[in-house]
């Protein structure tokens, strides 16, 4: 399975919640797949999913689930312990790790080879951290859900990509159909 | 009434209530302050564009947000600015300590203010320059000023204005 087989199985999952979508490929695959006024798409900015999640989470009382890639989250390491030590348990970070830069062509991560992000956030102290096969990620994520709890989820799965129309959505029209169905 | 308590003071008057920063001793009483106060949520980023991150969901979330950082980041963050703060159209006021200007003792650190207006203005961000005591009673206006357009503001803070150090 790669990374939009993912996004197929979880989207019943994804779908009644709040969503934060990483940059490129992630986002547009799940716009194709299921576009829901919950969804925010990111459409620059790489690596800020998780921070944009967390700082969404914070900030109201509704489950959030960020869906990050491998590449951005070592884009942004930092952010795992500003997740450990700021516990949102309202925030699910599902790390979709396909050990490649997708959006680019598939160059090899450092999480494809010897890092493992799991054993990192764990070092960084988020104290729930689950790593799961890709056939396993949704019911990883119906789990998490259920526990509220703040959980990271790292997803392994095999790289490759499908082709997928770019967003054309305006960004600010994106931001403001989220923002009215967090609202709602 | 110390200067980081007005500013923090217009901070809670503007509704700011999730401020995000990255270490600074100009403005370490600011963020002591920040830290001290009840009605604000406190969450450290470990780089300023990780900040904006989180003040941008913080935003959506419904929490006015702000950043308070040096200006060194303005070259860390342009690319976060431009496809986040301002593509999306979400307010940002950022306090920044304006390093490297007049009573700057570390050389290095005037590299980057010679840069800092040219770049705001670049990348066409109202900026305000606190160098009396006084300019900071414009705070409280600009804020308002923020969350009316919607923009990423800069508010640049010297050591003069700090007092020296």
């Amino acid at each position: 399975m790669n990374r939009s087989d993912i996004l197929r199985d979880i989207a019943p999952v994804t779908r009644d919640h709040l969503v934060v979508c990483n940059i490129g490929l992630p986002s547009q695959e799940l716009h194709m797949i299921d576009d829901q006024p919950t969804n925010f798409y990111m459409l620059g900015t790489m690596g800020l999913a998780s921070s944009i999640g967390l700082g969404l989470a914070l900030s109201q009382t509704k489950q959030v689930i960020a869906i990050d890639g491998d590449g951005s989250v070592l884009t942004n390491l930092g952010t795992l312990p500003t997740i450990a030590n700021n516990v949102a348990d309202n925030y699910i970070l599902l790390i979709i790790d396909n050990g490649s830069y997708g959006s680019t062509g598939d160059q090899p991560t450092y999480a494809g080879k010897k890092t493992s992000l799991a054993e990192v956030a764990r070092a960084c102290g988020c104290d729930n951290v689950v790593e799961v096969t890709a056939k396993d990620t949704a019911q990883a994520l119906t789990d998490a859900l259920a526990a509220e709890r703040m959980t990271v989820i790292v997803a392994k799965c095999a790289s490759g990509n499908i082709k997928v129309p770019v967003i054309t959505k305006d960004p600010v029209v994106i931001r403001d159909r989220f923002m009215t169905a967090i609202q709602s | 009434m110390s200067i980081s308590e007005q500013i923090v003071g217009d901070l809670v008057a503007n509704d700011i209530a999730f401020v995000t920063t990255v270490p600074c001793k100009q403005l370490g009483g600011v963020i002591d302050a920040v830290e001290a106060h009840p009605d604000i949520m406190h969450v450290p980023a470990n780089k300023e564009d990780e900040g904006m991150g989180l003040c941008a969901g913080a935003w959506m979330g419904g929490k006015r947000p702000m950043i308070i950082m040096q200006n060194t980041a303005i070259g860390v963050t342009i690319n976060t600015l431009v496809t986040l703060t301002q593509f999306y159209r979400m307010p940002l006021p950022m306090l920044i300590s304006y390093r490297g200007e007049l009573k700057e003792p570390v050389a290095c650190q005037a590299e980057m203010a010679v840069h800092t207006k040219a770049l705001l203005a670049q990348l066409n961000i109202p900026t305000y320059h606190f160098h009396r005591k006084s300019d900071a009673d414009e705070l409280d206006a600009i804020l308002k000023y923020t969350f009316m357009c919607n923009k990423p503001v800069a508010i640049l803070t010297d050591a003069t204005f700090w007092g020296g150090y």
